[in-house]
């Protein structure tokens, strides 16, 4: 089975396009989180915290259920742990801080806590405790992330211009900005919290929209041995229908598993989800549009190293088909 | 072809790796389950679930900060008494009278304009002073820096105690600040097995001072204080030695020091366990450069004297002089193996600004919640059976290969994590699901050039062959790159963002050997029982 038989579109015709619609949708989101703020999660906002007892074995699901059906999303992203041994069923709710908390009152997220437990009808209940509790991610974890993904991208950057070209490198690393941006852009647009797990999903798609360009660079540095009197647009181009198939197939399953998870994965993992389906959405329009355009950019008219002498010695081969 | 001769090898390479990490990766869930028998060596490796997928440990603990503000008024009534020797001009007694303030009595009346300009001169931007009534002054530290001394400690004590957790091996615990007033600290720690342990080595100050050794030691402090006329003698103190480790009686000895250490904590640059001229463990310490050459001059005018190693306000040793010291020290007194790599992890985490009083420890569920794993265990499975058929209705019978590849890789990813005791966590599991998608991607991307290969008619065998030569450094590239970020990743990163990176690595590491040595393999094995001229494979 194949899904494109000899594909030949010109996608790098459509580059300007898809450039201005990328900047459109990241202002759009620089402009959303410039006034609506991201919102944060108990994680990274800090909220309340109480601890309520029930007279009889209540699961945690039934719990979440009730605090979620608080009002201005204070329900969202509630943590609800059990609490203690067993056989007290206590359970531990994490709220995130509300604009009605930071303006000083500090127990009316507590009361609204209590109020829906007590409206969703399961069961009697005391509440032991309720205190205020600060960000799990504190300014120090946030600094390092930054760091440490500024590193890893660099890290990326060097690599690629050392085994390709350095514009093909700027073209990946400006792809994998983008997907970032664009992601964080979708967050705020449907706002979504910021919590670990979102965090852990942005995590995986920047790995993904590496892998996913760095192989339609592979085969533009392969044709670029057999290409060799064609300009670089005309080549990049060539590559991408070469590898549309793989690019689709592999999108295409990575979505499946993705949307079953956001489908399916319940409401804590929902964030985590988003992430992922925005973020392979984006990374997969990047590989296509975005990287080799960059790349073309950045190029302009300078000669490409490697077009007329092979460059590594995996490449030296002379290459076996002309594509299209 | 020579490749199809080593076929046997590859074959028994590739099942001995299953078996192996099988046995460390996915045996022990299995025995555990069904209740098999098994070694407990290769128990105790098992696979460990993090805070937000099993739950752990629910600590609450107060800082106390006052503690902090003491130390920073006795500090400033140090450094005025100080001053105030320079300049001439004596005082009766400098006392510390709250956490805040501290009071100065006996200021001679001729000299008062004096000790005004100096005690500005030293406390003016912290402390306000109160009119002084028969020579007796009262130092108060302004509301605004106790205010911002006292967030400062909670800052402290949180990253002190973050580093202290993370050096402990513990994966992604939750901390921060709980309470009212915001003097409490929130500790969930994964459901780790010794939580006596784990709190000593959170609750411990940690605060190492080097201090010169003035008398002593001497069984009572009254033997100690009989050269000095009974009295401590301003600039020095009296610190009792640490436990007996026969006897474990505290305080049995009596030491005076300078109250003003020659080093201390703050100066370290590392600590690390080694063993002491009798072959027993201590701790290793090394300055920093400030710190050495303080060290430098203070041992290199002081030969033959003694310097107490104080910690946590108890001597721990004091080892004579024998030569100049810069940047190396040694810390020795009776300690086990692991009571010596306990307290070098809590000297290289810093110490605590403040002591803290443990309110509250209880056993808590899963973060995430139980029935949110569930679901999530549920869709990842569907998710995964939605791959399954559509590479088996897709590539057919290579869609099996890459499956079987799939497979492998989540067996030797377990073995692994386990055999270096990870914990896994959700970011752990993004990390890799993104593993598992690069595996499908490496196993599509060469079939696809198989596709491309079979369309040039020169039979299978060299279809195969060309496909995976060439894809080979495609997946090179692109899992060097990601191998690169990953560990960027872990090494700048904390918490999440290192489970997230520990999976990745370990996942692009077994990915490329099942996506080019697995794979590879059974096609070559698929082709080995049909014609040496076969022109198709089913793809």
């Amino acid at each position: 089975m194949q899904i494109f038989k000899s594909a030949n579109y010109d996608f790098v015709r459509w580059r300007w396009h898809a450039l201005a619609l990328s900047l459109v949708v990241i202002l759009a989101g620089a402009a959303t989180i410039w006034t609506r703020g991201l919102s944060l999660g108990v994680d990274f906002a800090g909220g309340t915290i109480v601890i309520v007892k029930f007279q009889q074995e209540t699961p945690v699901e039934r719990v979440r259920a009730a605090v979620s059906t608080l009002p201005n999303g204070v329900g969202n992203d509630a943590v609800v742990q059990n609490y203690g041994n067993p056989g007290e069923h206590m359970v531990l709710v994490r709220v995130a801080q509300t604009a009605a908390q930071s303006t000083g009152n500090l127990s009316q997220d507590a009361d609204a806590v209590v109020a829906a437990l007590n409206q969703a009808n399961i069961g009697p209940l005391e509440v032991v405790g309720r205190e205020i509790v600060g960000p799990v991610v504190g300014q120090q974890l946030k600094r390092q992330g930054m760091l440490a993904t500024v590193f890893a991208l660099a890290g990326i950057l060097a690599y690629i211009a050392l085994r390709f070209q350095f514009s093909f490198a700027v073209g990946a690393v400006a792809a994998t900005l983008h997907d970032l941006l664009v992601t964080l852009a979708f967050l705020a647009f449907f706002r979504y919290d910021m919590t670990l797990n979102v965090i852990a999903g942005i995590l995986t798609i920047t790995g993904y929209s590496v892998n996913d360009t760095i192989v339609v660079f592979d085969r533009v540095r392969e044709n670029l041995r057999s290409m060799r009197r064609d300009n670089l647009s005309h080549i990049v181009n060539v590559a991408v229908n070469q590898t549309l198939g793989r690019t689709v197939i592999t999108a295409g399953t990575t979505l499946l598993s993705v949307l079953a998870l956001y489908l399916f994965g319940g409401d804590v993992l929902e964030g985590f989800a988003f992430t992922m389906l925005v973020g392979i959405i984006s990374g997969t329009y990047s590989t296509v549009f975005i990287a080799a355009a960059i790349a073309i950019l950045w190029q302009g008219r300078k000669p490409i190293k490697g077009q007329v002498a092979a460059a590594s010695p995996e490449t030296r081969k002379p290459g076996r088909r002309r594509a299209s | 072809m020579a490749a199809y001769k080593d076929l046997r090898w590859k074959t028994l390479t590739i099942l001995a790796v299953v078996v192996i990490f099988a046995a460390v990766g996915v045996y022990p869930i299995v025995a555990q389950r069904f209740g098999l028998p098994a070694p407990s060596w290769l128990m105790a490796k098992q696979l460990q679930l993090g805070l937000d997928l099993k739950g752990g440990v629910h600590l609450v603990m107060r800082v106390n900060r006052d503690d902090a503000l003491r130390i920073s008024t006795e500090g400033v009534g140090e450094q005025l008494r100080e001053a105030l020797r320079t300049a001439g001009v004596s005082v009766g007694v400098i006392n510390v009278t709250s956490p805040t303030t501290f009071r100065v009595e006996g200021v001679p009346q001729d000299r008062d304009a004096e000790f005004r300009r100096i005690a500005e001169e030293q406390t003016a931007t912290n402390y306000e002073r109160s009119s002084g009534v028969g020579g007796a002054y009262e130092f108060t530290m302004r509301p605004n820096i106790a205010r911002s001394l006292r967030e400062q400690t909670m800052v402290q004590a949180h990253d002190t105690i973050d580093r202290r957790v993370n050096e402990l091996g513990v994966t992604e615990p939750n901390i921060a600040t709980h309470g009212d007033d915001g003097d409490q600290l929130l500790v969930q720690l994964p459901g780790i097995s010794d939580v006596a342990r784990a709190k000593d080595i959170i609750q411990s100050t940690a605060l190492l001072e080097l201090k010169l050794v003035e008398g002593g030691p001497a069984d009572t402090r009254e033997n100690l204080l009989a050269p000095h006329g009974g009295q401590v003698p301003p600039d020095m103190e009296v610190v009792s030695g640490a436990a007996d480790p026969s006897t474990g009686e505290a305080g049995t000895r009596f030491f005076l020091v300078r109250k003003v250490a020659a080093v201390n904590g703050s100066d370290l640059r590392s600590a690390s366990v080694g063993l002491d001229e009798n072959s027993q463990p201590a701790v290793m310490f090394s300055l920093k450069p400030d710190g050495a050459r303080k060290f430098g001059q203070v041992t290199g005018s002081n030969l033959g004297r003694s310097l107490a190693i104080v910690l946590d306000d108890r001597v721990q040793s004091y080892p004579r002089i024998d030569g100049r010291i810069t940047s190396e020290g040694r810390i020795s007194g009776g300690f086990t193996q692991q009571e010596a790599g306990d307290l070098a992890l809590k000297l290289r985490s810093g110490a605590l600004p403040a002591s803290m009083t443990y309110l509250e420890e209880r056993v808590v569920g899963p973060t995430l919640g139980a029935d949110s794993i569930r679901s999530g265990v549920t869709a990842a499975l569907a998710g995964l059976a939605l791959v399954v058929v559509f590479m088996v209705v897709f590539y057919r019978l290579s869609g099996i290969n890459a499956i079987v590849a799939m497979i492998i890789n989540l067996i030797i990813l377990l073995g692994m994590m386990a055999y270096f005791g990870a914990t896994m966590t959700l970011p752990g599991i993004a990390g890799f699901i993104l593993t598992m998608g690069m595996g499908v991607d490496s196993n599509v991307l060469i079939f696809e050039r198989i596709k491309e290969e079979l369309a040039a008619n020169r039979g299978a065998r060299a279809a195969v062959a060309a496909s995976f030569d060439r894809v080979f450094w495609t997946l090179f590239d692109t899992h060097v790159a990601s191998l690169i970020a990953a560990a960027f990743l872990f090494q700048f990163g904390t918490g999440p963002i290192r489970g997230f990176a520990t999976t990745l690595f370990v996942g692009l590491i077994s990915n490329l050997f099942t996506s080019i040595f697995v794979s590879r393999t059974l096609f070559e094995f698929i082709l080995s029982r049909r014609p040496a001229n076969a022109q198709t494979v089913s793809i």
